[in-house]
């Protein structure tokens, strides 16, 4: 897999500048020597000139396993401290992993309709690597949570596991709200969507194959017609995206959610919350 | 010859540079009439093993000789290539693959530039694609200089369902299985001898590693343990005669996976604590368990969770 300039910095940057220092040809380098450049050059693009609070444990947490142990599959989960509140929130939490080919794995955004800033899904690790969670306040100031993560041994690869079938089930999506749904408790809901997520391949110089990237870009949440998360997702983030987070149930409404790929395929699911039960949807 | 040939070529001059050594202490054992097999080391790849740690081998006919995985470096290739040629003359004219994983394929250098035909599973070059510079760069992280020269074929001849090769007055069947191990798993069985090569579809006393679909591999088993083999070749551990007795400890260790990642699902626990609860009590039975059982449980978990 060749290392490419992530698809969200391109999205999310109008600014030629911005991008031209992080080239294919300026992080293919041995990873030892290019370690902290990418974090610095990543961190110019999104962040350029802003502090940010690295003793944050009291606003943004990282779970994540020191180990990748399915290179494919490592789950992560990103913990903030404070109450969802139009005064005080976190509006955008950014995933970052360092080493990837596209090292923006997402970009989330929350609301205080959101209830809390908590996110948990599975990403993919090439090699061993630092993971960062950054949450951005809706006054502006960042926090940011980080972890090292080791590579997986052996065979075990990023690819996925059984591509035919990936294609195959695309667009299927699991929606489900754990409950008893109380109005007014954040209450967790968990959404997959099968999807190959895939990088592709450049030209494989040696088997002749080509393929595409095919990913999930966007995905967008909301409750009672209020937006609860939308996100800018990539291949970083493992085959069949699962997600799971907050949003505040008021009373019986609909959660909805809609996915668009990079064929600009969108698929969309909805679960009618009722408040006291539980939820699901399988499309 | 195409670029990746003439790759290829160079690639197996360096390594027989550095072939000496293993060649050496290359061992080779013979469980059926005209069957050979070197064993791999029961442990991850390391500097003290030199990536030798797969079961790889050789079925000799009439006519040519068929080679079944040809290891992990290019080196440990170069070996099984002359413990052939110590014993015939005759041209290696098939490389089956048993699978797409490094240990059994980079050592496919060695018989490249020949009329070898690399044989594999249908899905086996879009498998290759997606992985091969990821096993590269793990490879050279390993062992560092002894990965030199290492590469793993493209193959040409690819297998769909079941297929025979004659290697002259011997027939061997290959036979492509929807996903398991991996999803580029293929058996050979020689009928003469009724030896059936499993390749990863089987570990003895090294725990399995899945990297492809736990209930697809269960359906596996049942089928090779029907075919009730006079002789068992699995991927890794020793070689055995019952069908039946060799799978059941991978068979027990898959059910309880499959059997606990369900529940899981069903009472709601996350990947992240499925990972760290499932399955623990299989330690005592299984080489490598630290290394490989989260690994297994991610890979049956996730696949469970698009049951229907
Ligand atoms: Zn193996
Ligand atoms: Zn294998």
């Amino acid at each position: 897999m060749k290392r490419i300039v992530g698809r969200l910095l391109l999205v999310t940057f109008s600014s030629a500048a911005a991008l031209l220092p992080f080239t294919a040809a300026a992080v293919a380098e041995a990873p030892q020597a290019s370690e902290v450049s990418i974090w610095s050059k990543v961190r110019g693009s999104l962040f350029a000139g802003r502090t940010i609070n690295e003793n944050a444990a009291d606003i943004v947490q990282l779970d994540a396993p020191s180990r990748a142990e399915d290179a494919s599959t490592v789950p992560i989960a990103i913990r903030t401290q404070l109450a969802q509140t139009p005064d005080r929130y976190v509006r955008k939490l950014y995933l970052l992993v360092d080493n990837n080919p596209s090292p923006i794995a997402a970009v989330f955004e929350l609301t205080p309709d959101s209830g809390r800033a908590d996110i948990e899904t599975r990403i993919r690790v090439e090699q061993y690597t630092d993971v960062r969670a950054i949450a951005e306040l809706n006054d502006g100031s960042l926090y940011m949570a980080s972890r090292f993560v080791k590579a997986s041994g052996g065979c075990s690869a990023p690819a996925g596991k059984d591509p035919v079938e990936a294609l195959r089930n695309a667009g299927r999506i699991k929606f489900r709200v754990d409950g008893p749904v109380v109005a007014g408790k954040p209450t967790i809901a968990q959404l997959a969507i099968s999807h190959p997520n895939a990088s592709g391949l450049v030209l494989d110089q040696v088997t002749r194959l080509y393929e595409p990237a095919y990913y999930v870009r966007k995905l967008n949440v909301s409750y009672a017609g209020r937006p609860v998360l939308s996100a800018d997702i990539d291949f970083s983030i493992s085959e069949n995206p699962n997600f799971r987070f907050y949003f505040v149930p008021t009373g019986d409404g609909e959660l909805r959610a809609e996915v668009v790929d990079t064929k600009d395929l969108s698929f969309d699911s909805q679960v009618v919350v009722k408040l006291g039960g539980v939820a699901s949807a399988i499309q | 010859m195409n670029r990746s040939g003439i790759g290829l070529l160079l690639a197996a001059i360096a390594a027989t540079l550095s072939t000496e050594a293993t060649a050496d202490r290359f061992t080779l054992e013979s469980p059926a009439e005209g069957v050979y097999l070197h064993r791999g080391a029961q442990a991850d790849a390391s500097p003290a093993n030199g990536g030798d740690i797969a079961n790889i081998g050789f079925i000799i006919g009439s006519r040519c000789v068929a080679v079944i995985d040809s290891g992990g470096t290019a080196a440990i290739g170069s070996a099984l290539l002359a413990a052939i040629r110590k014993l015939t003359d005759k041209p290696v004219c098939y490389l089956i693959h048993t699978h797409v994983h490094p240990d059994h394929g980079f050592g496919d250098s060695a018989f490249a530039g020949s009329d070898t035909v690399f044989v594999a599973h249908a899905e086996f070059p879009a498998a290759l694609a997606a992985r091969r510079d990821h096993y590269r760069a793990a490879l050279r992280q390993t062992l560092g200089d002894a990965a030199s020269g290492s590469e793993i074929a493209v193959p040409t001849r690819l297998i769909s369902g079941e297929q025979t090769l004659d290697i002259g007055d011997r027939t061997l069947v290959l036979r492509a299985w929807p996903t398991a191990h991996s999803n580029t798993d293929l058996t050979v069985f020689d009928l003469r001898t009724q030896t059936l090569w499993t390749g990863d579809l089987l570990f003895v006393d090294r725990i399995p590693v899945v990297d492809g679909k736990a209930l697809g591999w269960m359906m596996a088993i049942d089928a090779l343990i029907a075919m009730k083999p006079a002789h068992l070749i699995p991927g890794h551990g020793p070689p055995s005669r019952s069908a039946e007795v060799a799978f059941t400890a991978q068979r027990n260790y898959l059910h309880k996976l499959i059997t606990e990642c369900r529940s899981a699902l069903g009472n709601g626990i996350t990947l992240s604590g499925a990972v760290e609860t499932i399955g623990f009590d299989e330690n005592k039975h299984w080489l490598l368990f630290d290394e490989y059982h989260r690994r297994n449980v991610t890979a049956v978990y996730t696949e469970l969770e698009w049951e229907e």
